[in-house]
C-alpha cells in the first residue's frame, strides 16, 4: 500500500539544526507540484514534532514517517 | 423586505470592517536585547515563522541596535560620547556575547564552537538567511541617535527601514504573535 509512495524530490536534511530542516523544507515544498510526494530525512530530533507542527499550518500533509534510532524519514504531499 | 435587506446590508459592512481589522499571519518580535543568545532565538523564531508561512518582522532598539552595525564600516564625525559608545559596543553580529556565563569572551567563544559543531548557524548566517526569507527589519531612529551610529555605518539589508515605535506598533497591531526579546 504505502510501498508505492511515489516520491518526486528527496530532501538530505540530515546533519542541520533547527530551525534548518522546516525551513528547507518550506522552500522545496514549492518546487513540486500539488499531490507530489517529498522524502526527508533528518537527523534532527525536534523535527519529530516540528514536521507535523510545519503541516499542520501549512496545509500540507504528512502521509508517512519513518522513526529510525539517528535519522527520521518524512514522506510529505503537498496539498496545495 | 426593505428592512431586511438593510440589516443585510450593515452586517455586510461590519463583517468587511472586521475582516479589515483582524490579525494577518504575521509576527513581530521587538529585539532589545544584544546578547548573542538572545538574538540567536529571534533569528530562529523569525526564520521559523516565515517557513510555517508566516510574514516576519524584527524592531531592533537599543541594546540590539549594534547588532547591525557592519565591520569595515565606521562613520566619520562623531562627538566624543558617541565614539566611546561605538567602541564599548558590538561591532555587529559577530561581536555579541552571551547574555550569561561570559567569562571574559570564553564562554562566548565555546558556544560559537559548539554550535559550529552541532551545524548551528551563526547569528551571522541567520542574517543572511532572514534576509533570504524576506524577513523585514526595522531599525530605530532613537537608539541610533542615542548611541550615535550613524546609517553607513550598518549593514547592507535588503528589506531595512529605519524607524521609530509608531511604525513597529503599527505591524504589531496587525500581528498574530508579538514578542519582546
Amino acid at each position: 500500500m504505502a510501498a508505492d509512495l511515489k516520491v518526486e524530490k528527496v530532501l538530505d536534511l540530515k546533519g542541520l539544526a533547527c530551525p534548518m530542516p522546516v525551513v528547507k523544507l518550506s522552500k522545496a515544498i514549492k518546487e513540486i507540484e500539488v499531490g507530489q510526494v517529498i522524502e526527508a530525512t533528518t537527523t534532527d530530533r525536534g523535527s519529530l514534532t516540528d514536521f507535523p507542527a510545519w503541516a499542520k499550518t501549512s496545509g500540507n500533509e504528512i502521509v508517512k514517517t519513518e522513526e529510525g534510532d539517528k535519522e527520521f524519514k518524512f514522506y510529505v504531499k503537498r496539498a496545495e | 423586505m426593505e428592512d431586511l435587506e438593510k440589516q443585510l446590508a450593515e452586517m455586510k459592512s461590519r463583517l468587511d470592517t472586521l475582516s479589515n481589522k483582524s490579525p494577518q499571519n504575521k509576527i513581530s518580535l521587538i529585539v532589545f536585547s544584544g546578547d548573542l543568545d538572545k538574538a540567536l532565538a529571534a533569528f530562529v523564531i523569525a526564520s521559523g515563522a516565515v517557513a510555517m508561512g508566516m510574514e516576519a518582522v524584527m524592531f531592533f532598539t537599543f541594546w540590539g541596535t549594534p547588532l547591525l552595525r557592519a565591520k569595515g564600516k565606521e562613520a566619520g564625525d562623531k562627538d566624543p560620547m558617541s565614539k566611546m559608545f561605538g567602541a564599548m559596543l558590538p561591532t555587529g553580529a559577530r561581536d555579541a556575547k552571551l547574555s550569561k556565563m561570559n567569562m571574559g569572551g570564553m564562554g562566548t567563544a565555546m558556544m560559537k564552537s559548539l554550535m559550529k559543531k552541532k551545524n548551528v548557524a551563526s547569528l551571522e548566517e541567520f542574517l543572511a538567511l532572514a534576509e533570504e526569507l524576506g524577513v523585514r527589519i526595522f531599525i530605530c531612529e532613537m537608539s541610533m541617535d542615542l548611541m550615535g551610529f550613524k546609517r553607513e555605518e550598518m549593514i547592507e539589508y535588503e528589506h531595512l527601514t529605519y524607524g521609530g515605535v509608531a511604525g513597529f506598533l503599527a505591524e504589531a497591531q496587525e500581528s498574530k504573535i508579538q514578542l519582546f526579546i
